[in-house]
């Protein structure tokens, strides 16, 4: 080959090297970083090194060797970090309570000595005599952990390592991604039910009307989503239009609970993803040639009887990539549930806000958030064999 | 629909947001000018949404040019990562900006803002760029070319004059696209770099008011506006697309 082509190529690289380094910093190494917080948790192993080291070789059935117990009275004199140290304290009292009383009084005590050889752990607390403050240890070394991913499907191990589910109404995790694929589910349906006529009729008319059609899906496509949730918002109030305008006509005493409840979120959420079930049904729709239904009439096949074997049969494809699309952004809504929904209607996306903002539980958020990350990229591999060009809008 | 039916309401002269409305007045769009947290927010939404638009045109137009020539293996896969930011739940991406951006010292910053806002506009830029390229004629630099201009030439007379509307309408996106993000902003702004979306946001949680209907209202022409520019760029190119090809 002449030399033209391998300058073409690393003219073309060169182009593409900016942005993909861009995105490899500020794209892929955050979501590398949230699912980092979900499995690791090298606290304990980075205060502790030396126990942490020395534990690994401890069977955890009666108490540790000598030099185990020595190589943490070391690492509790060597702990500078005393940020650090609490943190570890903390994780290991949730563990085991009582834990922190006996690492405050270890701590002081092996400050208080001068030299490591003349504390004996099992004389100045009884409590070390126990295993299982040990074995809390033990568990808390090694630097991956998958209780976060445990407890965001509401699981926990056991002492023993067996894997239990937690007691009811200690956590609500599993409840919300149930409600999730669940609110996600009947929005795809209510848009499909909405979309698909919609579509049909956009693609059999011509001229203005198709205009004016579309331009009823692409206006709402490029004005802003908030703007289109506070519209929403105003809306479904007690006083808001629709039941003021519901009162007026006397078709109702009392004013409907329309917001802060599923309902709501439905609505708003079903109106702000319609042009992602349109447009796909529509595109695939418009490749369709016009004569077909007048061929299928002609041989004989009534309206409702050419619709069913001829033109449903020839949305499918765009009826499944945009039902794919839809529910795939709507797993992942936070703006329109946390501004519409109710305590009952958040979301997986509130919950892990919740839990980075709200609690800086980052394990926890993180878990999540890589739960959720997961479907929605397996999803959207799924849209993009579907669909050819991996495109999500129009532009 | 929903929208045209409460906008009038950003005219109201009453704190609450009902009909009938008894008196009109610019009440509410004088709150916006004149408050301190809603000018701020203006302002922050004007200074974060050039910057955005300004990283991700640069790098989302390079990139749609290294990926025209399709010289390179894997650009379908490429092309898909790069639009993966659309995708990604934003609240996913959020929290690991969030520690990400304290570790780098970005957080609470405008060139974090900034950065945060530009990932997400990336695939608007590459999209609408790429789109552009394809109806450029390849025969039309091959005869530049022929003509005796260099590579460079080539690009800076025919191939970036052609491409330019689609690399507008591309920013006219990320622009917008920068004004209506709030979740990545509740996630790597402090109080000093609150949008107007996130102004709009808290106040609709906190306590609505007419100004929200009216920031709305101004939010809709803005981007109206910038959508309306982006339409008329594109029928300019599909003009001169057809001239080029006769």
């Amino acid at each position: 080959m002449s030399r033209a082509p391998a300058r073409e190529r690393l003219r073309a690289l060169l182009l593409i090297v900016p942005l993909l380094a861009f995105l490899a910093v500020f794209f892929l190494w955050p979501l590398w970083t949230m699912m980092m917080a979900a499995v690791v948790d090298d606290t304990v192993s980075r205060v502790l090194p030396r126990t942490a080291a020395s534990i690994v070789s401890w069977n955890g059935q009666d108490l540790p060797p000598p030099q185990v117990q020595q190589a943490l009275v070391e690492d509790l004199r060597q702990a500078g970090d005393q940020q650090a140290l609490g943190e570890t304290v903390r994780r290991l009292n949730s563990a085991v309570s009582g834990f922190r009383t006996l690492m405050t009084r270890t701590t002081t005590a092996v400050r208080d000595e001068g030299n490591a050889a003349t504390i004996d752990l099992a004389n100045l607390d009884r409590r070390w005599q126990e295993p299982r403050f040990w074995l809390a240890l033990k568990d808390a070394v090694p630097p991956y952990t998958d209780r976060n991913l445990l407890a965001a499907v509401d699981m926990k191990r056991e002492a023993d390592g067996t894997v239990v589910s937690e007691e009811p109404g200690v956590s609500a995790n599993r409840l919300i991604m149930i409600r999730t694929f669940l609110v996600a589910g009947i929005v795809t349906l209510a848009c499909a039910a909405i979309g698909l006529p919609y579509a049909m009729l956009a693609a059999a008319v011509t001229g203005w009307k198709r205009t004016v059609l579309l331009l009823a899906v692409l206006v709402p496509l490029w004005t802003s989503l908030l703007v289109r949730t506070t519209a929403w918002f105003v809306l479904l109030q007690n006083e808001g239009l629709i039941n003021g305008a519901l009162q007026a006509a006397g078709l109702i005493d009392s004013p409907l609970p329309l917001i802060f409840n599923r309902i709501g979120v439905v609505i708003a959420m079903t109106h702000v993803l319609l042009p992602f079930m349109v447009l796909p049904i529509y595109s695939v729709l418009l490749s369709v040639p016009r004569n077909l239904m007048q061929a299928a009439a002609s041989m004989g096949a009534g309206p409702l009887r050419a619709f069913w074997r001829v033109l449903l049969p020839l949305s499918l494809p765009g009826l499944l990539s945009g039902s794919l699309l839809v529910f795939m952004v709507a797993i992942g809504y936070y703006i329109t549930p946390a501004l519409v929904g109710g305590a009952n209607d958040q979301m997986i996306s509130s919950v892990i806000a919740f839990y980075a903002m709200g609690t800086a539980n980052w394990g926890l958020a993180g878990a999540l958030g890589m739960i959720l990350l997961v479907v929605t990229v397996i999803l959207y591999f799924i849209y993009g064999r579907l669909s050819k060009s991996p495109q999500v809008l129009g532009a | 629909m929903p929208i045209v039916a409460i906008l009038p309401l950003a005219f109201t002269s009453s704190v609450f947001l009902t009909y009938p409305i008894e008196e009109y007045s610019l009440r509410w769009f004088r709150e916006l000018a004149t408050a301190d947290a809603w000018r701020l927010s203006i302002m922050n939404s004007l200074i974060i949404g050039l910057g955005a638009t300004l990283l991700s045109t640069i790098l989302g137009t390079l990139a749609a040019l290294g990926m025209r020539t399709r010289t390179l293996p894997f650009t379908n896969l490429l092309r898909t990562v790069f639009l993966l930011p659309m995708v990604v739940p934003a609240v996913v991406l959020g929290v690991g900006m969030q520690m990400l951006f304290v570790r780098l010292g970005l957080a609470s910053t405008y060139p974090g803002v900034m950065i945060a806002h530009a990932v997400l506009c990336v695939p608007f830029v590459i999209v609408s760029v790429s789109a552009s390229l394809q109806g450029i004629d390849p025969s039309v630099e091959r005869a530049a070319s022929s003509l005796g201009a260099t590579p460079v030439t080539v690009f800076r007379r025919v191939t970036f004059p052609l491409a330019l509307p689609g690399i507008i309408s591309g920013a006219v996106f990320a622009f917008a696209t920068s004004l209506d993000e709030v979740v990545i902003t509740l996630f790597v702004a402090g109080p000093n770099q609150r949008t107007l979306a996130r102004q709009m946001f808290s106040s609709i949680r906190e306590n609505i008011s007419p100004t929200v209907v009216a920031a709305a209202l101004l939010l809709i022409i803005g981007t109206l506006c910038l959508a309306g520019l982006a339409a008329l760029l594109r029928w300019r190119q599909e003009r001169i697309a057809l001239r080029a090809a006769p």
